[in-house]
């Protein structure tokens, strides 16, 4: 690692935090009158923007219904200002496919599907800023999104970024964290029944590490669910208010 | 012409002193209502190991044995019964698909609306090859629910002179859960229109008609020009209703009609301005809290 100490003897990070730390999270539902629901978040420096629709009939080819269940469509795109160097593609390209076929799967585990056959449930995510944690920020802005949307899930889907580091777990990775390229696990967590919705690893970790780093990432991933229930309760007691019949 | 250009400005809390803190079981998903086995499960609610959980965000409601959780914004979920505004997307076999907000598109069968001719007419094939004449990609209607498929899907009806083809108007759309349920939803408000309160959500404003022409069954349009002073009060009305769905105001006739008053010392264009909205909005909420009284 070439000179740059991503963890200081003292224990602190390249942006001050403490490896367990998280970065500040705000976050807000209901931005567009538009959609059926949307949602923004902010991570730190990563920013994301989540709007969905549906369920509704679907849209193309009658023959992608499924009889007893809603298809879940999404879709992950960056702005093309959103990284230091400029995108070409917002979307389409390889590392977008993933990312969609990544969302597509967890929220699949996460929205009770099966009470909506034979219609369809648009997710489209957009990165504004990418600062680290893309994925993650873009499951906990969905999960906000689907909830003003009114659409049943299971349980809030929450998910964090850790990095294994000189023998310490780093939670919710910045950008600089990400690129001096240790290994990374990205968790994405059902926090009530503790069930996981997906786990993704790139590059190599010892085994015995794993369960460390684990557990550090399902930590951190119930800290982000505290903040969103948060925004959640403020945002429903809010609307019931004004509503207040 | 001078444009007003403004930056976004952020939404303020909602606001303060005519609403009461209301004590109500507000859950979000995932959240345990009750592990007592005795209760019936309604919608917004899963069971898992024993304990009834909620799973959309919303006010939990009980009746007797049977909890709901309301979600504070969803799709249209319809009812036999109700008055809605839709859109036709699509004609088919004997049938019209119809966009009414709701989770599948709804069908509109041939046999379920009033022909030109009378009640008693006997539908052709004829028919089945006109019936783009009636109603066309893109046309709307207002209609009322006949029945409710299992998977959701909502059959319509049409076989009333109230309902039909809409002509000339405006649609607002908002959300479904802010029009209240009424026993009547069309309305001739005494400012000089008339407004349709889909229980979709969709709202159709449109100018008074002088007299029904009976006999068209619905299906021939008035293309005359609307005058001036009824697009006025059109386009009032139509921000009017904005304002009250961006603050979350139930829509019904008389707060409709008290907002439509409040906005009348401000021009139109500025209604859509959010400190004049916040002003007759708070201005209605007044009102009517006084009226109930």
């Amino acid at each position: 690692m070439a000179g740059l100490e991503l963890l200081s003897d003292q224990g602190y990070r390249l942006d001050g935090r403490k490896a367990v730390e998280l970065r500040k999270i705000q976050a807000r539902m209901g931005v567009f009158a538009q959609a059926d629901g949307s949602a923004y978040i902010e991570q730190g420096n990563t920013k994301a923007l989540a709007v969905v629709y549906g369920p509704h009939e679907i849209r193309g080819s009658r023959s992608k219904a499924l009889h007893d269940r809603a298809v879940v469509n999404c879709q992950y795109s960056m702005a093309t200002f959103s990284t230091g160097e400029r995108k070409r593609r917002p979307h389409g390209d390889r590392k977008s496919s993933e990312m969609t076929l990544h969302l597509k799967q967890t929220f699949e585990a996460a929205i009770l599907t099966q009470l909506y056959p034979r219609s369809q449930i648009d997710i489209y995510v957009q990165i504004l800023q990418a600062d680290g944690g893309n994925y993650c920020a873009c499951v906990n802005a969905a999960t906000l999104a689907i909830m003003d949307a009114g659409i049943p899930m299971r349980d809030y889907v929450c998910a964090c970024s850790t990095g294994f580091i000189e023998d310490t777990p780093l939670v919710d990775l910045c950008y600089v964290e990400e690129a001096a390229g240790g290994p990374q696990l990205a968790l994405a967590l059902l926090p009530k029944s503790e069930q996981i919705a997906l786990l993704e690893m790139n590059s190599r970790l010892h085994e015995d590490h794993l369960e460390k780093v684990l557990d550090a990432a399902s930590k951190a991933c119930r800290d982000v669910y505290a903040v969103l229930d948060r925004v959640v309760r403020d945002h429903v007691q809010e609307v019931c208010t004004l509503l207040g019949e | 012409m001078a444009v007003e250009v403004r930056l976004p400005a952020a939404r303020k809390r909602g606001s303060e002193v005519l609403l009461p803190e209301t004590n109500r079981h507000l859950v979000a998903p995932g959240d345990t209502i009750t592990t007592d086995t005795g209760f019936m499960r309604g919608h917004g609610t899963y069971m898992e190991d024993e304990k009834l959980l909620a799973s959309v965000a919303g006010t939990v409601e009980r009746v007797n044995k049977l909890i709901c959780v309301r979600a504070l914004k969803t799709r249209y979920n319809g009812e036999v019964g109700d008055i809605v505004v839709g859109r036709i997307t699509e004609v088919q076999q004997r049938r019209w698909k119809v966009e009414t907000n709701s989770r599948l598109d709804s069908v509109l069968l041939l046999s379920s609306v009033n022909l030109p001719g009378g009640e008693l007419r006997r539908r052709s094939v004829e028919d089945e090859l006109a019936m783009r004449d009636y109603l066309q990609e893109g046309d709307l209607i207002s209609a009322e629910v006949q029945a409710v498929f299992s998977d959701g899907a909502l059959s319509l009806h049409t076989r009333s002179l109230k309902y039909g083809k809409l002509g000339q108007g405006v649609l607002v759309q908002v959300s479904p859960s802010l029009v209240k349920r009424r026993k009547t939803h069309f309305h001739n408000l005494p400012c000089g229109a008339s407004i349709i309160l889909g229980n979709n959500g969709f709202i159709w404003i449109f100018p008074t008609p002088e007299q029904r022409e009976e006999e068209a069954g619905g299906f021939i349009m008035n293309l005359e020009p609307v005058s001036l002073p009824d697009r006025e009060v059109i386009s009032r009305l139509r921000n009017c209703l904005l304002a009250l769905s961006t603050h979350k105001m139930m829509l019904y006739d008389t707060s409709i009609l008290y907002c439509y008053e409040a906005s009348l010392p401000h021009q139109i264009k500025d209604l859509l301005k959010s400190e004049v909205m916040e002003e007759i909005v708070m201005e209605t909420r007044q009102r009517l809290v006084e009226q109930e009284g």
